[in-house]
């Protein structure tokens, strides 16, 4: 085993160690892990299987290996960067929603407080 | 039978505006056919609005968070709606809107029985308050693209004198635009087939406060206005 090969190795077990902490404290809800987890997977095989990039990148027609991880990993940051907008507008609306509600409640509190 | 009328004033940071413009509607003789009640939405402010609002005697809706105008005026509209109030009539803050002219809003809407009346201060003679060219320049880019999406003629699009009966109250209770709300709710009102009506008013200059459009944003405002509308356009 190479030691660049023991480095990824040993960088994705802690990422997932990480991962795995967050979600176990509840500061990383698991559908926003999925995304993480997956990755680390990924790393985790092409770490193991060194010749699996370039097969792959054959396979798909690309000349350089390394073109593919980029095009990957860009297309898989930009997808989860969307996803990411649709997880704000939501909590956007939610919190419209709250606050509607809840400056509707004060004022009926007010109005019971007159009468 | 009376008809219950709410006026819903948005307000943000307008402690300044807001005692003159209440005492003023206060004043204003409204027909007696009408029982006209005042709500004051503040828009989470970091003034006293709220307090000043207190002082005067009219209902109060806090918003615990910054909404928007858009979302002020919903809660606004949601309470009209909660409490079967017939009309809605937005006047905003900063005394831009005289409360002498509700009264028009009024009259057209009895006269030509639409859902929701406009405030306008380019049909007719309206020789009130006109805006600067930029502003103007917008306006008349939003009439087009009103024409283009809703086949109506409003000419101004970015008015937020609105009056709203029953059914448009009802529709906006539920869904309504939350930034710059005036263009894309006429494109949603003329999609839910509820007849719009522009009718000449006065307008002033704002009595203090800011407007919630710098001239750095109007671009900004131009395009998330555009595609607002373009994607209410293509939703309903």
């Amino acid at each position: 085993m190479v030691r660049i090969q023991l480095l990824t190795i040993v960088v994705n077990i802690l990422f997932l160690v990480y991962i795995f902490r967050l979600i176990i404290k509840g500061k990383l809800r698991e559908e926003y892990a999925i995304v993480w987890l997956i990755c680390t997977f990924f790393i985790m095989i092409f770490s193991f299987w060194r010749r699996g990039l370039d097969v792959i990148a054959h396979f798909l027609g690309v000349f350089e290996a390394p073109n593919l991880v980029f095009t990957g990993a860009i297309f898989a940051i930009f997808i989860y960067l969307l996803h990411l907008s649709v997880v704000a507008s939501k909590l956007q609306n939610n919190i419209r929603k709250l606050s509607q509600e809840i400056a509707h409640l004060k004022l009926a509190i007010e109005n019971k407080d007159k009468t | 039978m009376q008809e219950k009328v709410l006026l819903i004033i948005p307000c943000y940071n307008e402690e300044a505006a807001l005692p003159a413009l209440l005492s003023e509607v206060a004043k204003t003789a409204f027909p007696d056919l009408y029982k006209v009640d005042v709500i004051v939405v503040n828009d989470c402010s970091t003034d006293n609005t709220v307090a000043v609002a207190k002082q005067m005697n009219v209902l109060v809706l806090d918003l615990p968070m910054n909404l928007g105008i858009g979302g002020a005026v919903q809660s606004g509209i949601q309470y009209a709606f909660n409490n079967q109030y017939d009309y809605a009539i937005q006047l905003d803050g900063d005394g831009q809107h005289p409360p002498a002219e509700v009264v028009t809003l009024l009259n057209a809407q009895k006269k030509y029985n639409v859902d929701v009346v406009i405030g306008s201060r380019f049909v007719g003679n309206g020789d009130g308050f006109q805006s600067s060219f930029i502003r103007r320049l917008g306006i008349r880019y939003f009439h087009w693209l009103n024409r283009i999406f809703t086949g109506n003629q409003i000419f101004d699009s970015t008015s937020g004198f609105r009056l709203l009966n029953k059914n448009a109250i009802a529709l906006a209770s539920n869904n309504y635009p939350d930034e710059y709300p005036e263009p894309e709710s006429l494109v949603l009102f003329a999609k839910a087939g509820l007849k719009v009506k522009e009718v000449s008013v006065q307008m002033r200059e704002r009595q203090g406060g800011t407007s919630s459009i710098g001239k750095s944003a109007s671009v900004y405002y131009s395009l998330k206005v555009s595609l607002g509308m373009f994607f209410t356009f293509i939703r309903h």
